[in-house]
């Protein structure tokens, strides 16, 4: 289903002054036509990461590749036009104030020369394509905040990139708006075959959009891969940060992570049933992944046959790791 | 003065000083504007750092903050010689006006331009914009408000040096206050002067307020 990375971060490293280290060492794949998303708290380096894959921000070493071009070694010029491939969504829309919707979107067709009556047909294109053709002529300041971040997406994409970059482009909207743009991202990344590299401290958005993830602590990322295969890997982060439990978890018990797609199946009614063991569940989340369920339970297992229960769970697909 | 006279005295005054202010608040915008840019394009984290040009700009315009109007307009005589030939006059006053407004303007443009969001330059250049493009397309556009405003706050300061360009023999309603309301004691000429100036300063303001009010789009 996927092609070769679109973007590639090697060995990244970016230090600030003499002495922060905001990127030690990250490396990154991301596959053509995927959604990912990179998770860390403020502070993780998760905004660096993302500003030094169009170079914003220079790294201190290491390399991007966007599209197979290594972006670390291009003369200026050269850069500039690789920009123009690259779209980007910004946290606070970062619109212009001072140019209509419309204007705001043919912006980047200016940057790359193209005719006026072009970008007129283009402009016309992207309104309708995030809905927002009613709203061509008002002004940035007369929007709410989800209609500016669908201006920032139209204008992202105004120059046909096939990558696009979101700095915590939903962030700043409420829960409800935040799905709204989340449910675009994901349509205009099937629609389009857009690849996206979002950075957010939001679950939600992983939750929701994101074919792979990774963790980035301290500059470090710590783990990475695709949100279905990091479920099933024992000890995830991930999963942990996915389906938070409460802690600390009483001694003895254990926490079952549901296979993808299963969560709503009678598993534990079906093991009191067939093995007469007795079951406390001392939390649980099931949450929906993209359309599938998935979820963690912390649970005791009591009763003689405990063991063989277990074995069944395993079987089933269970992942079963003491808690 | 003979009552009948008052009129005109005043109104050539008027117009001395609308000459003087017009032209040097034009040339210090012109002036201003390109200085200001520098300022912040080549300061550290700017568009193009460029750390001793940015001192030497700043030093220089810090020298010419520094020296009251009144010094200043005598210091450079010599050099409104050589520029318009004379040294009297409205059109030899318009000389250091210029001089003395253009490093305030261009500290005026600078904050307006550091007003503009990070996120915004950012924006742009992420689009692969060229930085000439970023100036002309995202900083002095998204600004306009502020420099206008700015650019009110000179044009009252003008105001208020045109009057000691009197001095000088640059003519205007200072030197018409000063000559007939202190020299000759006559109180009226002086009151009605004074009038005069304060209307205008609140026409300008409210003008300025006006346009700049217009211009925004927040």
């Amino acid at each position: 289903m996927y092609n070769l990375p679109v973007i590639r971060v090697n060995a990244l490293r970016k230090v600030y002054g003499s002495r922060v280290l905001a990127l030690d060492g990250v490396d990154l794949h991301v596959r053509e036509g995927e959604i990912f998303g990179v998770l860390g708290q403020s502070g993780a380096g998760k905004s660096t990461l993302l500003r030094c894959v169009n170079l914003l921000e220079r790294p201190t070493s290491g390399t991007v590749q966007v599209g197979g071009r290594d972006l670390t070694a291009l003369p200026e010029g050269e850069l500039r036009r690789q920009r123009q491939r690259i779209g980007m969504i910004h946290q606070h829309f970062a619109l212009l104030s001072s140019r209509t919707v419309a204007d705001n979107i043919a912006f980047p067709l200016e940057i790359a020369g193209m005719s006026r009556a072009q970008r007129r047909a283009r402009v016309a294109e992207l309104l309708d394509l995030v809905g927002l053709a009613d709203k061509a002529g008002a002004r940035p300041a007369q929007l709410s905040g989800g209609q500016k971040q669908r201006v920032g997406i139209a204008r992202a994409l105004a120059a046909r990139p096939k990558v696009l970059l979101s700095d915590e482009a939903t962030s700043a909207l409420d829960p409800a708006t935040t799905q709204s743009i989340l449910a675009l991202l994901r349509r205009l990344n099937a629609e389009l075959g857009l690849t996206i590299l979002l950075i957010t401290h939001e679950m939600q958005v992983i939750k929701s959009v994101c074919d792979s993830a990774a963790t980035l602590r301290e500059g470090r990322v710590v783990e990475a891969g695709g949100v279905y295969d990091l479920i099933a890997t024992p000890g995830s982060l991930l999963t942990r940060e996915l389906f938070p439990l409460p802690d600390p978890p009483p001694a003895g018990s254990l926490t079952l992570t549901l296979p993808i797609g299963r969560a709503d199946e009678p598993i534990v009614s079906s093991l009191v049933r067939t093995y007469g063991v007795d079951v406390d569940i001392i939390g649980g989340t099931v949450e929906d992944l993209r359309g599938r369920s998935a979820g963690r339970l912390r649970v005791r297992i009591g009763g003689e046959r405990a063991a063989e229960a277990l074995e069944s769970l395993r079987g089933r697909g269970v992942l079963v790791e003491a808690a | 003065m003979n009552l009948s006279e008052l009129p005109s005295v005043l109104w050539q005054g008027t117009v001395e000083t609308a000459q003087m202010v017009v032209w040097s608040a034009l040339l210090t915008a012109l002036l201003g504007l390109p200085i200001g840019v520098l300022l912040v394009v080549t300061d550290r984290g700017g568009l193009r750092p460029l750390p001793m040009i940015k001192a030497m700009l700043g030093a220089v315009v810090n020298v010419g903050r520094s020296l009251p109007f009144i010094v200043l307009m005598v210091a450079i005589l010599p050099f409104t010689r050589l520029v318009t030939g004379t040294t009297i006059g409205t059109v030899a006053a318009i000389v250091p006006l210029t001089l003395g407004a253009v490093p305030f303007y261009a500290r005026l443009v600078e904050t307006a331009l550091r007003g503009v969001g990070r996120e915004v330059v950012e924006a742009a250049q992420a689009m692969g914009a060229r930085r000439l493009t970023i100036v002309v397309k995202v900083l002095l556009p998204e600004a306009v408000p502020q420099l206008v405003a700015g650019l009110t706050v000179t044009v009252v300061a003008l105001i208020g040096y045109s009057a000691m360009a009197g001095a000088i023999g640059g003519g205007g309603l200072g030197d018409l206050a000063v000559r007939y309301g202190y020299q000759r004691f006559d109180t009226g000429v002086m009151v009605v002067t004074v009038v005069l100036l304060v209307i205008i300063v609140q026409l300008v303001q409210f003008l300025g307020d006006a346009v700049a009010r217009k211009l925004s789009h927040q």
